[in-house]
């Protein structure tokens, strides 16, 4: 009987995950690009995405290849989603995600910990460590140092970075209601913390890894687009490095 | 099997050769490619682009076999990736929300449900005149005036590009054609068989004679030679595909030709933007062709004209 309970349990949750995919597909046709590493994972890999909706894990979760999505995790606030008996199933049993009690609520290291459990189970991790979604006025906000520890915890696991574009247009801040739009999820070259680097200078590294995979078209909806496209990129490159500038800034003040 | 499933029959079994006929052609220009007499890349392009058309052709038949329905769901699923990849390119932000939502959710389903009961007065005035009026005023009440009027205006074209014209496709079924009762079906295979072979063979000529551009700031591929052979090309073969249509040989050949030539240059328009937005195509989903409206913008600009004038000239409502 227990059996029987455990096998409609998987059922119904492998439903609801090709059903979030078909969703995703049909709202944003995302599409992988798969432009530093390949779509195949002998060990375990951590995807560190800029956040910028609610949906971003599960944009990154549908465009994985089955095998690959199979063993990959996303690590999710324990309070968001243990709040109804919906989202605990769902992030329990179609996402398998990894809790952690919200950065700065808690002990990080607790949360560092469940983290590197999962890993060296054999799981992928899906995080992002902007902690929070981005509030649109830069393309990237700073980084938590969670990123850093996790790559020294775990010698050997590749740091995957992955820029989820146009999704925060889909389903901006505040809204239930997706709108489509077509969405594309870039996957760079991983990356390592070097022997001797520190936590500041590779959290720079890891963003700038982030930045580099924006599209060069990027910002056709954007709000400093009225520029011809060479401009336009010359342009980009511009705003992102000052961003850098001030995301470092920031970093060293605090 | 009746008269009409019997001329979509042979209609099928005419593109199916034609189609078969790109295949062998396909296999043939990918030998010469591998013994080097020809750009590998140019091969690969034009097999892909088969191999999508062999998928477009039959969702396309599946979609005319099951009749009104079919057609009608059909549109309505490509006028939804056509909004998709359109907004896409536009500027709309989270102050427009409401308004980009209540398009593609609201605007959408009610327009081709107006369509299924086939109510004209309706139909033909609601996206540009109430959708117009009404999303401006969703944009307006979150209250943030930079660059509205660009916004608003370009989910306005994003509705009247990939839903309302678009949909004079299906709304041809509406049409009372005395002596062609039951066979409007026929007219939609018509209009769609002679814009995409048109589309086709001004690729084809434009690689084979192409020398001089048409519209170099626009688009660089298309040139004078394709666009007339290609554009004649479709003349001739609408004059031969009388059969499907309520005309005479020489009737079905200048609807094709107008038909082409709006097809054509709404390729232009379309180019327009997409060069304004600094993209080569609209989207991705259809490998070697780009996105949906990247093979629906000629559809888009001529189905309105060819409704209209069919409506006018040969129509009892």
């Amino acid at each position: 009987m227990r059996r029987l309970g455990h096998l409609a349990t998987r059922g119904i949750a492998w439903a609801m995950g090709k059903a979030i995919i078909l969703l995703a597909h049909v709202v944003t046709a995302p599409r992988a690009v798969w432009q530093g590493v390949a779509p195949v994972e002998e060990r375990a890999r951590i995807y560190f995405a800029n956040h910028t909706s609610n949906a971003d894990f599960v944009l990154v979760w549908s465009v994985l290849p089955n095998a690959i999505r199979a063993r990959t995790r996303p690590v999710a606030a324990a309070d968001y989603w243990g709040r109804t008996p919906l989202r605990r199933f769902l992030i329990r049993h179609v996402f398998r995600g990894v809790l952690v009690e919200r950065c700065g609520m808690r002990d990080p290291q607790i949360a560092c910990n469940a983290m590197a459990d999962a890993v060296r189970e054999g799981s992928s991790l899906i995080v992002f460590p902007e902690g929070t979604r981005n509030d649109g006025t830069r393309p990237l906000g700073p980084l938590k140092p969670g990123l850093y520890h996790l790559g020294r915890a775990l010698p050997g696991v590749e740091l995957v970075p992955v820029w989820i574009d146009n999704l925060n247009r889909v389903l901006p801040k505040g809204s239930v209601v997706p709108v489509p739009l077509l969405c594309s999820v870039h996957f760079g070259a991983p990356i390592r913390p070097r022997a001797g680097e520190g936590k500041e200078a590779f959290l720079v590294r890891a963003a700038e890894a982030l930045v580099a995979l924006r599209p060069a078209g990027d910002g056709a909806g954007g709000c400093d687009s009225d520029l011809p496209p060479t401009a336009e990129a010359d342009n980009d490159t511009n705003t992102d490095s000052r961003a850098m500038t001030a995301l470092n800034d920031r970093r060293i003040a605090a | 099997m009746n008269a009409v499933d019997q001329t979509l029959m042979l209609l099928f079994a005419g593109y199916g050769g034609l189609l078969m006929l790109f295949t062998l052609t396909g296999r043939v220009l990918a030998g010469a490619a591998a013994a080097g007499r020809l750009d590998r890349a140019l091969a690969e392009n034009f097999n892909t682009r088969t191999h999508a058309w062999w998928v477009m052709a039959a969702l396309g038949s599946i979609a005319l076999m099951a009749g009104r329905t079919g057609v009608i769901v059909a549109f309505a699923l490509i006028s939804l990736a056509a909004m998709r990849e359109f907004l896409t390119l536009t500027r709309f932000r989270a102050a427009d929300h409401w308004a980009v939502a209540a398009a593609v959710f609201v605007v959408l389903p009610l327009h081709y449900a107006l369509i299924w009961v086939d109510f004209y007065a309706v139909y033909s005035i609601m996206i540009p005149v109430y959708a117009f009026l009404g999303l401006p005023i969703l944009s307006a009440l979150r209250g943030e005036a930079d660059g509205f009027l660009t916004r608003i205006a370009e989910v306005q074209w994003a509705l009247m590009v990939s839903v309302f014209c678009l949909s004079h496709v299906p709304a041809l079924m509406s049409l009372q054609i005395p002596g062609f009762e039951g066979a409007n079906i026929l007219l939609i295979a018509f209009l769609i068989v002679v814009v995409q072979f048109s589309d086709v063979m001004q690729y084809v000529w434009g690689k084979i004679a192409g020398r001089h551009p048409v519209a170099p700031g626009l688009s660089p591929s298309k040139t004078v030679e394709g666009t007339v052979g290609g554009i004649l090309t479709a003349g001739l073969i609408g004059g031969a595909l009388f059969w499907l249509t309520p005309w005479s040989p020489l009737q079905a050949m200048a609807m094709a030709l107008l038909a082409a030539v709006m097809g054509f240059l709404g390729g232009l328009v379309m180019s327009a933007i997409k060069r304004d937005r600094g993209v080569k195509d609209w989207g991705h989903v259809i490998p070697g062709h780009g996105g949906v409206l990247d093979r629906m913008d000629s559809v888009i600009f001529a189905a309105p004209v060819f409704f209209h004038v069919t409506r006018y000239f040969w129509s009892l409502s």
